[in-house]
């Protein structure tokens, strides 16, 4: 595969741009799309198209340039890093938690956790769009159907912090069990349910192709855009305001209501549960803790309750690096917004549900540096622990 | 007449954002990367046919120079029904910046003696590095971004800049320094 870098000189070029880009067979990925005269397009293009994207781009005299000649080398030489990466680490018997993996090597290290320790079990709550098991760590001490927490990381596949923090906390709490009075009565009492990539597919996009991608990888019939906001899915207020019907935007809501399967796998398995008392997730970035609701802007019934909750677990967040954390409803903190997970889990009788939002404020954003991953997990998981502490307290 | 918001309501967060955009475009450089610290206060007036105006308390540090904190106070004005109009920005920095004229000269003179003009991508990469002799860029791209997105915000967007895709050095017969860049810019609340 080759990506070109095309310059266009005037409106004309960039229409037949897009002309180039409604052409499905063709398989064109591009990475910068065809918007204004000034702006570069960079396209991935897969070797079969390659000759005929050039010439159809000569006999229109639209300039190209060679950005990577073959992209499987890059690719080749960049497995090939993370694969002694992943040597070392393995021969060092430690996964490397202030590092940011692949998709397969965080499946790998669940498969660690499940077989070192007893009460930690890697279950498969289904499969996404491209056919991705979607794994979930089920940390249970016994009983049958105790009463539940849910945490779930990366619906969102561009927040890698939440992923890599999710991996943290999943060592930390299997580690602490037994030592640490908290952790240890926790588990005594409740089950914890965690789900480290909610959406794999556009994990491994964010790998691959697209750093900045934001949703699932379905296909929408229709349309030449891919994806629909995992987050905008969950049948809440679904098709309300702050969710988009354009299949290209970034906050697509979907077709209908739990129309993607890595949301519709996570709501069947809490229906069938039935026994769901905290509903937890992470994403980043802006140092938030949020509650619903989302799609209205009016107070939920218990917003005393969670209101002072939150405000406690911000405390604890705060504790340890002075990292601050606003707390609010989803609606007057950061935005209007339909169909979201917490809003959900809420109508739905699981009174506690709240959404973080990481490091940091804006400086990184999404590309936030490794060396950042730890502590944001150290803090956030002192944030989680008040929430599942108090959640415990509430369900003896 | 003007009315006190919660600095945690995202009304006051954009129109901080707008501010501290401005504020990287008048005073940010490539030894310079002001962020906002903290939204001490906002408070927001509606001025009949004229529009809104937030009032607002910042504490910025400069991403360079950890240690200290700089007060601001900054007024916004999103003019009423424009779409195609910057929102009026005043500033006022309580207390000094730190110079960085010695950290610009060695900047400058750093370019002026490449060989070959600079080009760079992905700033910061995927897993967050930015090499340290990039940083000025970097920041650079903190003052071109802070000017489009003064320029492009209104009550209902929040920018920040997500990533610079691409930077190239232009050649010039002068002795200015040129760059042209490709940036990615993450706006919060249509996502």
């Amino acid at each position: 595969h080759q990506v070109l870098r095309i310059k266009t000189k005037n409106e004309e070029e960039v229409k037949q741009l897009q002309l180039l880009e409604s052409l499905e067979h063709l398989q064109l990925d591009f990475w910068i799309n065809p918007s204004a005269p000034a702006l570069p397009v960079d396209v991935r293009i897969p070797a079969a198209s390659v000759q005929s994207v050039k010439a159809f781009l000569e006999s229109q005299g639209i300039q190209y340039s060679i950005l990577i000649e073959d992209l499987q080398d890059v690719l080749d030489k960049e497995r090939q890093d993370m694969a002694e990466s992943a040597q070392r680490q393995r021969s060092t018997s430690s996964f490397d938690f202030g590092a940011y993996h692949t998709l397969d090597d965080i499946n790998a290290e669940l498969d660690q956790l499940a077989s070192e320790y007893s009460f930690v079990e890697k279950i498969q709550i289904g499969q996404s769009y491209e056919k991705r098991p979607l794994y979930v760590l089920k940390f249970s001490t016994g009983g049958s159907n105790r009463p539940a927490i849910w945490l779930d990381a990366g619906i969102h596949s561009r927040e890698w912090v939440t992923q890599a923090s999710a991996l943290w906390i999943a060592n930390k709490i299997a580690s602490d069990y037994g030592t640490d009075e908290s952790i240890t009565s926790l588990l005594d009492k409740m089950d914890l349910f965690l789900l480290p990539v909610a959406n794999p597919d556009g994990f491994v996009y964010t790998h691959t192709s697209n750093r900045m991608w934001r949703k699932t990888r379905s296909k929408i019939p229709g349309s030449i855009c891919v994806g629909v906001d995992p987050n905008r899915n969950w049948d809440a207020g679904f098709g309300g305001p702050g969710a988009s019907k354009n299949p290209c935007s970034e906050s697509y809501h979907g077709p209908s209501a739990n129309s993607e399967v890595e949301v519709k796998s996570v709501v069947d398995f809490i229906k069938n549960h039935g026994n769901f008392k905290a509903f937890l997730t992470l994403h980043s970035y802006s140092q938030l803790l949020m509650y619903p609701y989302g799609y209205k802007c009016t107070r939920p019934d218990d917003y005393a309750e969670l209101e002072s909750l939150g405000r406690a677990a911000a405390s604890s967040i705060r504790s340890l690096y002075g990292t601050t954390f606003q707390v609010g409803t989803i609606c007057n903190t950061i935005y209007q917004a339909s169909g979201g997970s917490i809003d959900w889990s809420y109508d739905n009788g699981i009174k506690y549900s709240f959404a973080f939002e990481l490091r940091d404020t804006g400086r990184y954003g999404f590309l936030l540096p490794a060396n950042q991953i730890v502590p944001a997990a150290q803090e956030t998981w002192l944030g989680l622990k008040k929430i599942m502490e108090h959640v415990r307290n509430k369900s003896s | 007449r003007a009315m006190e918001l919660p600095p945690g309501h995202f009304s006051a967060a954009r129109a901080a954002a707008a501010a501290v955009g401005y504020l990287r475009y008048l005073r940010g450089g490539p030894g310079c990367g002001l962020r906002l610290r903290e939204l001490r206060r906002a408070r927001r007036q509606d001025i009949d046919d004229v529009g809104h105006k937030y009032y607002l308390d910042l504490e910025l540090e400069d991403v360079l120079d950890k240690d200290r904190t700089v007060s601001c106070t900054a007024e916004v004005l999103y003019h009423l029904g424009s779409k195609t109009s910057a929102p009026d920005v005043q500033l006022t920095v309580q207390g000094e910046l730190r110079s960085t004229e010695e950290a610009d000269k060695e900047f400058y003179n750093r370019m002026r003696s490449l060989e070959k003009e600079l080009v760079a991508e992905n700033i910061p990469d995927s897993h967050g590095n930015v090499p340290p002799e990039l940083e000025p860029i970097h920041l650079l791209a903190w003052v071109a971004s802070g000017y489009v997105i003064w320029q492009n915000s209104t009550e209902n967007t929040k920018f920040h800049l997500a990533q610079v895709k691409h930077v190239q050095q232009v050649k010039r017969n002068d002795e200015d320094l040129q760059f042209d860049f490709v940036l990615l810019l993450h706006e919060m609340v249509s996502q």
